[in-house]
């Protein structure tokens, strides 16, 4: 289950910790407390060696972590302890630890545990009312005498009363909610068919009657709560991980104060004119120019560009850039709300809210159910009253006992248990859910959009012109290439695996920030860098191959050019072959080159693909491709992606993506290779027809059913038999999204 | 008659001491964290709840 917890990358780039103290919260008598959102953990062992590191230091009262959520409550007697060193023993451990400001009451805590005692009530309920039920059931065929009969009624309905008046709760104050508003929704007739079954049971009971409906009530109710529980834990899980995303967006940055000494301040409260310190590895937070130092940045999360990008004094760069070279100085130009990464994030904003209007199987099912209920239940009065005429109160039994027997138990569990289901069987394989309806709106999809870099593409580099290059040659580049920590270098190490000894370099090496490594030894000068630097003037002319190529230039041998290119992810064809198979369309758009992203199409098998999209032009493309009635899934990890995979009907991120664009997507698929994301969209397939045909079988036995209970032919024991049938049916169901038939 | 008056109130008897128990757990936020108390129960040092020995006041 660790395979659930989505690792902190911000914090973990940036290797600096934002201040813990506007986030204790006192509590009046010397006690402070903290909660800290811990990256990295993997198993309770995690947790447990973090919660006995912490218990060691003195002042502690409390540190407890919870694996589930990611998230650590440490409370320490102020004064003793301090927040920014207990957050420092936590990452001395090698966790990234975040400082969140988690409100002291969860709602979504308080919602499921309300939803936990209502079921937990009403489960108590019904099996002791079932225990009186069953003798009553029997004693009407063998012997028991009406004053116990009567007994038992009145204790049923002694239980059930305060039980039912519990836990309907949950339903009649939404149903109410509607009401108001003058909507249908599935709490109406929930609740509806609860308050009059219990009336008339009452009445029933008073005149010693047989249709006493206690039992079939409050096991309506206990069967609902647990489709409610279900959904509930299932949004609540997500909406946790959504949360956990938001909060390490909140980074910091090292300002250069006027004294010339950095201190973090939070990325909110810089204003354009402020020198930043950007470390090497750390990512630049506002747009600005560079006015010191020269390195290598990789923008491929903000613009899609897989390579490296030179930036010397003067240059401008762009927020949410990853610094690779050098320490860097960075004039602030634009800061907060006016970078080109909140222009992302307001797109994505934008974009994300046409998703609000989704509306789910179960309340589209639900609003054409309800209708329905209450007009044969009427209607069945109707007949009785008016054409049998066989006065109000029989007739009421009979409208009452077709609202108990249609009323949606299946359909209650009938999505629900399906997403459960769904949801563990993808978790396995390390696919996470992050929106409860993801699941639903990814088996609607028609059309796949990729992304390339990050997406089809892994961040790795390969060689692909080795035959090209003389051995020789190639192990001299390798052990040059060692010596630094330039993306492409360490590319040409991973390739050759590791230089030769021999090959080693004699003489000193030297970094050209920009431009390439030099050697200068007896022989003379060799360059591995930049075709126009390393070749001089001669290399001006010379077409590339369109990914990145350093030229090897040795004193006494012909000039080579290195050649790189963006590695496919494992599996990608053959994703792209499956999607096609499934009846998908597939589109590629990149802001990379048109070379680049050409040759990656061609080798995904991909034919339609759009170069040099900005973030803007990939959601016109989405809103196009929309227009036409297609419904897309967008499949993207970069910052530039972010508004796209708001804006898709679906969208689908790997799990080492940008922090937004994992907030943005629905569903996070972890490890290199593609070959999740077609499993995923089988099982969304697959979970929507299982959730399809339960709905179907709910509708089956209601056809079946309505007019048995029209008939008047319902006793409260085929009542009881005819809902738990229909729920365990639907269950089993779903079950039937077993591992192994039809999602590999 | 006389068995049922003993036999019902112990069986409600025995439910409210489950459901008390349940709702106990869940007030003592026993349900919070599924995944870590499962791997919890395999751990041998589990640290306690109290404050550390030697804690300086």
């Amino acid at each position: 289950m660790s395979a659930t917890l989505i690792r902190p990358r911000g914090a973990v780039e940036a290797g600096i910790s934002p201040d813990p103290a506007p986030f204790v919260r006192r509590d009046g008598d010397g006690g402070a407390s903290l909660t800290v959102l811990v990256g990295g953990l993997h198993c309770a062992g995690c947790v447990q060696r973090i919660e006995a590191a912490l218990a060691r230091r003195p002042g502690l009262i409390a540190a407890r972590g919870n694996l589930t959520t990611g998230r650590f409550a440490l409370r320490w007697r102020e004064g003793e302890a301090d927040a920014a060193d207990l957050i420092e023993s936590i990452r001395a451990l090698g966790y990234t630890p975040t400082p969140f400001a988690e409100s002291a009451v969860d709602p979504r805590a308080d919602d499921s545990r309300r939803l936990l005692r209502a079921l937990a009530v009403a489960g108590f309920a019904a099996a002791n009312v079932m225990l009186l039920s069953v003798a009553v059931w029997s004693g009407a065929v063998s012997d028991m005498d009406e004053p116990t009969r009567r007994l038992f009624h009145w204790m049923s309905a002694l239980i059930v009363l305060p039980a039912a008046a519990y836990a309907v709760r949950p339903f009649a104050g939404p149903a109410l909610a509607h009401l108001r508003r003058g909507q249908f929704g599935m709490d109406l007739p929930i609740t509806v068919a609860v308050v009059l079954t219990l009336g008339l049971s009452v009445a029933e009971a008073a005149q010693g009657g047989a249709h006493v409906y206690f039992d079939a009530a409050i096991m309506l109710l206990f069967f609902l709560l647990i489709g409610r529980v279900l959904d509930h834990q299932a949004r609540a899980r997500a909406g946790r991980l959504a949360e956990n995303l938001l909060v390490l967006r909140g980074m910091e940055a090292m300002v250069i104060g006027e004294d010339g000494r950095a201190r973090a301040v939070a990325v909110s409260d810089l204003v354009p004119g402020m020198a930043l310190s950007v470390a090497a590895g750390a990512r630049i937070a506002a747009d600005g120019m560079v006015e010191k130092g020269t390195s290598e940045l990789d923008t491929s999360l903000v613009t899609g560009e897989s390579l490296p990008v030179t930036a010397r004094p003067g240059a401008a760069v762009l927020a949410g850039t990853l610094n690779l070279g050098a320490p860097l100085v960075v004039r602030v130009r634009a800061a907060g709300e006016d970078t080109a990464l909140a222009e992302i994030a307001r797109l994505t904003e934008a974009a994300g809210q046409g998703r609000g209007r989704y509306v789910r199987l179960a309340d589209r099912m639900a609003r054409l159910y309800a209708p329905f209920v209450h007009l044969a239940a009427l209607a069945a009065f109707a007949l009785w009253w008016g054409v049998f005429a066989a006065g109000w109160q029989p007739a009421l039994v009979v409208a009452v006992s077709v609202l108990i027997i249609t009323c949606p138990c299946a359909l209650g569990l009938a999505v629900p248990v399906v997403q459960v289901v769904a949801s563990g069987r993808l978790l396995a394989r390390g696919i996470v859910l992050k929106s409860a309806d993801g699941l639903e709106r990814l088996a609607e999809v028609d059309t796949v959009v990729f992304d390339k870099t990050g997406t089809l593409t892994t961040a790795c580099l390969d060689l692909v012109n080795r035959d090209e290059i003389a051995g020789e040659d190639l192990a001299f580049a390798s052990a040059l290439a060692i010596l630094s920590r330039h993306p492409l270098c360490r590319a040409l190490v991973r390739a050759t695996a590791g230089p030769d000894p021999s090959a080693a370099p004699s003489g000193a090496v030297r970094e050209w920030p920009g431009d390439g490594l030099s050697l200068m030894s007896e022989d003379g000068e060799a360059r591995l860098g930049r075709r126009e630097w390393a070749l001089g003037a001669a290399g001006a002319g010379a077409a590339g191959h369109g990914g990145p190529e350093p030229w090897l230039v040795r004193p006494g041998r012909a000039p080579v050019a290195v050649r790189f290119a963006d590695t496919p992810r494992p599996a990608a064809a053959e994703t792209v072959a499956a999607l096609r198979e499934m009846g998908l369309a597939i589109e590629l758009l990149s802001g990379d080159r048109e070379q680049v992203v050409g040759r990656i199409a061609r080798a995904a098998g991909i034919g339609d693909w759009r170069a040099d999209m900005r973030p803007a032009d990939k959601l016109a493309r989405l809103g196009e491709l929309a227009r036409e009635g297609r419904k897309v899934l967008m499949v993207g990890d970069g910052l530039n992606d972010a508004p796209a995979l708001a804006g898709a009907h679906a969208s689908m991120s790997p799990a080492a993506a940008a922090d937004v664009s994992q907030a943005a997507a629905d569903v996070l698929f972890q490890g290199d290779s593609l070959a999740p994301m077609a499993l995923a969209l089988r099982v969304a397939r697959r979970a929507h027809r299982l959730a399809v045909g339960n709905f179907a079988l709910a509708f089956g036995y209601n056809l079946f059913a309505v007019p048995v209970a029209m008939a008047g032919l319902v006793t409260p024991l085929v009542a009881a038999a005819a809902m738990s049938a229909s729920s365990v049916l639907v269950t089993l169901n779903a079950l039937r999204l077993s591992p192994g038939k039809g999602a590999r | 008659m006389n068995a049922l008056a003993f036999l019902i109130p112990a069986a409600l008897l025995l439910g409210l001491v489950g459901l008390v128990a349940f709702l106990w757990t869940l007030k003592r936020d026993q349900y919070d964290d599924l995944d870590g108390a499962a791997g919890r129960i395999l751990s041998d040092d589990e640290p306690d709840d109290k404050p550390p020995a030697g804690v300086a006041r």
